[in-house]
């Protein structure tokens, strides 16, 4: 390019920049031959000044600088194609920091200089259209990927919904009951759990994983692997004979592998994962079946009426094409063990893990009872913040759900155990949602919750009672409680195997592993590859209604891309 | 020194007596600090006034015995008056004096006081002297 024009915009969200030293070090570069600075260059009368300089110049060549090139290179794009130039003969450079004016000046340099760079290297794209595959892929069946797959459905698409467990549902399925409004998910999620199972435009491939994916946007392959279940799900109709009569036991996951006495939460070696499972179908765990580990037993062969049990079966794979992708993989906890000050024990145990115990639905019916002794717990404890806030030993952030269900769990405590106690330790309560604040001043008025404003030290077994050291800031005592169950709010983490799934992806993840949107305000729902989008917790840690929100989000910006029939991609012509 | 927190302390006689006396149960109060930062005599309070409902919720009666404030207190209610959560912080106050002057505890002997002194104090001080621990 021999016309090159340099625009520098400059405004009060950028540090001062000496335009003049700007303009020198830059004025003898081949090539340019025009530069001119701008305040709010991105404003209409600022892009209507580039365009005319675009004209009276002649330029064949700009570069552009923006505080957010994400956000502005669409709109520089249209001004600049406008004046008659083409996508590749513009650069927008990145200028941002809050440098000092003498920094903030060498920065801006270099970022130009290599805009120019670039814009040198810059060849003449072709524009190829493809038409959009209207068919959607969502990856993970928690409340957010269900969101999006029935709204998808809704709108008329095809949704191909990939879930790695047997059965959609996600945490929330696991829960007892929902802050703030206390409505049980069995109730409210379970609705849209069948409506999933049953709509006719969408297809759930339970019990699979994502393998490999390729393509753009308008049309990804991706390749699934469908896991072994050793039933053949087709014959099978989901009656549970089967595991009625396998004589195994294990430790579910579902109940977040609670160990309690007369095994009440362990399930069989061949189990469907609950009683509103979607798909209603049993898998056989291999590590445990007797079949597998001895060789031989077969009970559930000889007891399913309609001969689906099929210990040969191998994992197999289905290749789909899809126009466009939402991730919804959620969220896992810390494991306990990351908090060495805190002992292992079956009366220690996390915030999931007492969901259970608390649920009615669950293995206890909703009676709260210590795991070590199946005894009633006349005090207990609630830590918030376990590896959440804590950059030298978890995770600097804030996990966001943790305040609210602790007071949730609290609450239901009390309710189970009127003549209870419950105490809970904090560093600041974070209620920012509709009704949260109300809901735990009800807890503290109603439910006599006694808040202990510091971090634990401590968390150990002395014979029969759960110890915790702690502080109490506000009165600056150290204190001790001797309870009957410690219940942790560890922090929220990407799901297992996120990182993994990103790769295959292609897009981008923050140092802990949630999916990274596109503009941390302004596209929250986009990951950084066109036509992937994100959902739920695997973004970051966010709760029922904010999941659900984003659910529906994604399917909506999904949903515009296939209004239209083909996308547009620009690919460097090859010379 | 770790405190024993246990409901045998967040519901012992003393914590039932104020509440009693005062007419309201202390959980609401959120330890804001307003009270204490509006209290006009907190300047010579050993224990601000959101310290001292801090520590009723606790259930720790020593440590506010041992402190002044709640003779300090001026009852201008203007904490009462100010309170985001409506506790009534001068009634309070007014329940941990009842409390400890029904306890009977003189902390000076009038035996020992000379007549001509006793006969110069005035009256108030002679109590204060008495059950209060303030000159
Ligand atoms: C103890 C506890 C209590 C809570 N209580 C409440 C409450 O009362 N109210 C509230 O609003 N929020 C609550 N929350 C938060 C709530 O659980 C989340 O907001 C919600 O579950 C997020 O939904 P999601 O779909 O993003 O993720 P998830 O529920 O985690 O679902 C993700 C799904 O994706 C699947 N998956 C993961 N990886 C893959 C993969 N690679 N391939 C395919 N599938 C995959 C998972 O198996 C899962 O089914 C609580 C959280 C905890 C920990
Ligand atoms: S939500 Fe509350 S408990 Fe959880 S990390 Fe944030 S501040 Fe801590
Ligand atoms: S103003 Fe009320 S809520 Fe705030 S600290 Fe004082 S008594 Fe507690």
């Amino acid at each position: 390019m021999e016309r090159i024009g340099v625009f520098l915009c400059h405004c009060k969200l950028i540090p001062p920049i000496d335009t003049g030293r700007v303009f020198e070090a830059i004025g003898n570069k081949p090539g340019v031959v025009y530069a001119a600075d701008y305040e709010e260059m991105c404003m209409a009368p600022g892009l209507e000044r580039v365009k005319e300089a675009i004209k009276d110049e002649k330029l064949d060549g700009v570069v552009l600088t923006s505080c957010s090139p994400a956000l502005y290179e669409e709109t520089f794009r249209h001004i600049v194609t406008s004046a008659g130039l083409e996508g590749y003969q513009m650069v927008v450079a990145e200028l941002k920091g809050q440098d000092g004016a003498k920094e903030a000046t060498q920065r801006a340099i270099e970022a130009i200089e290599s805009a120019l760079e670039r814009l040198r290297m810059s060849r003449p794209t072709v524009s190829s259209r493809v038409p959009i595959t209207k068919r959607a892929l969502v990856i993970g069946g928690g409340i957010a990927g269900i969101q999006a797959s029935l709204d998808i459905a809704d709108a008329g698409y095809e949704v191909i919904l990939v879930e790695k467990t047997p059965s959609i549902g996600g945490r929330m399925i696991q829960l007892s009951e929902t802050f703030p409004t206390l409505d049980c998910p069995q109730c409210i999620e379970t609705p849209k759990m069948t409506d999933t199972g049953q709509h006719p435009n969408i297809k759930i491939l339970a019990y699979s994983e994502v393998e490999g994916v390729s393509g753009n946007i308008g049309k990804f392959k991706v390749k699934i692997r469908r896991k072994a279940a050793y039933v053949d799900w087709d014959k099978c109709n989901g009656c549970g004979i089967c595991q009625e009569r396998c004589a195994t036991k294990a430790l579910a996951e579902f109940q977040q592998y609670l160990d309690l006495p007369g095994k009440i939460a362990h399930r069989k070696a061949i189990y469907i994962p609950f009683a509103q499972a979607v798909p209603m179908r049993p898998v056989i765990d291999r590590e445990h079946c007797r079949y597998f580990t001895k060789g031989k037993c077969g009970l559930c062969e000889m007891a399913c009426p309609v001969g689906a049990i099929d210990f040969s079966q191998q994992d197999s794979f289905v290749e789909i094409e899809v126009g466009a992708i939402i991730v919804a993989t959620g969220f896992d906890l810390m494991p306990k063990s990351e908090i060495a000050e805190f002992e292992e024990d079956p009366d220690i145990i996390d915030g999931l893990e007492f969901e259970r115990l608390l649920c009615p639905a669950g293995p206890t019916a909703g009676k709260v009872i210590r795991p070590s002794d199946g005894r009633e717990p006349k005090e207990v404890v609630f830590i918030s913040c376990c590896g959440s806030r804590d950059p030298e030993h978890g995770v600097p952030y804030c996990s966001r759900v943790c305040c609210m269900y602790l007071v949730k769990h609290a609450l239901l405590y009390k309710h189970a155990v009127p003549d209870g106690q419950a105490y809970i330790f904090y560093m600041d309560i974070r209620t920012t949602g509709k009704g949260y604040e109300e809901f735990i001043q009800r807890a503290v008025e109603e439910d006599k919750v006694l808040y202990l404003r510091g971090r634990v030290s401590k968390v150990f077994r002395d014979g029969d009672k759960i110890k915790v050291w702690g502080s109490d800031t506000l009165t600056g005592k150290r204190v001790e409680i001797a309870c009957d169950l410690a219940v942790l709010g560890m922090a929220m983490l990407p799901s297992e195997g996120s990182k993994e799934l990103a790769v295959k992806l292609s897009i981008a993840t923050d140092e802990y592993g949630f999916m990274t949107e596109l503009h941390p305000k302004l596209c929250p729902l986009e990951s950084t590859v066109p036509g992937i989008y994100l959902a739920g917790c695997c973004q970051g840690p966010k709760d029922i209604p904010d999941a659900v929100a984003q659910g529906g989000g994604a399917a909506s910006k999904l949903l515009s891309l296939f209004s239209q029939d083909e996308v547009i991609l620009e690919e460097a012509a090859v010379s | 020194m770790r405190v024993e927190i246990s409901t045998k302390r967040i519901y012992s006689d003393f914590v039932k007596k104020v509440e009693e006396i005062n007419g309201q149960t202390l959980p609401p109060c959120y330890q804001c600090g307003k009270c204490s930062a509006g209290c006009p005599m907190s300047f010579a309070m050993e224990l601000l006034p959101n310290q001292i409902i801090r520590l009723v919720q606790l259930g720790l009666e020593e440590d506010i015995a041992k402190s002044n404030t709640i003779w300090i207190c001026a009852s201008c209610i203007t904490c009462s008056l100010r309170c985001p959560r409506g506790v009534d912080l001068a009634r309070v106050m007014e329940a941990l004096r009842l409390i400890t002057m029904r306890k009977n505890i003189d902390h000076v002997k009038i035996s020992e006081i000379p007549q001509e002194t006793i006969a110069e104090l005035p009256q108030l001080a002679m109590v204060g002297g008495f059950r209060k621990l303030t000159a």
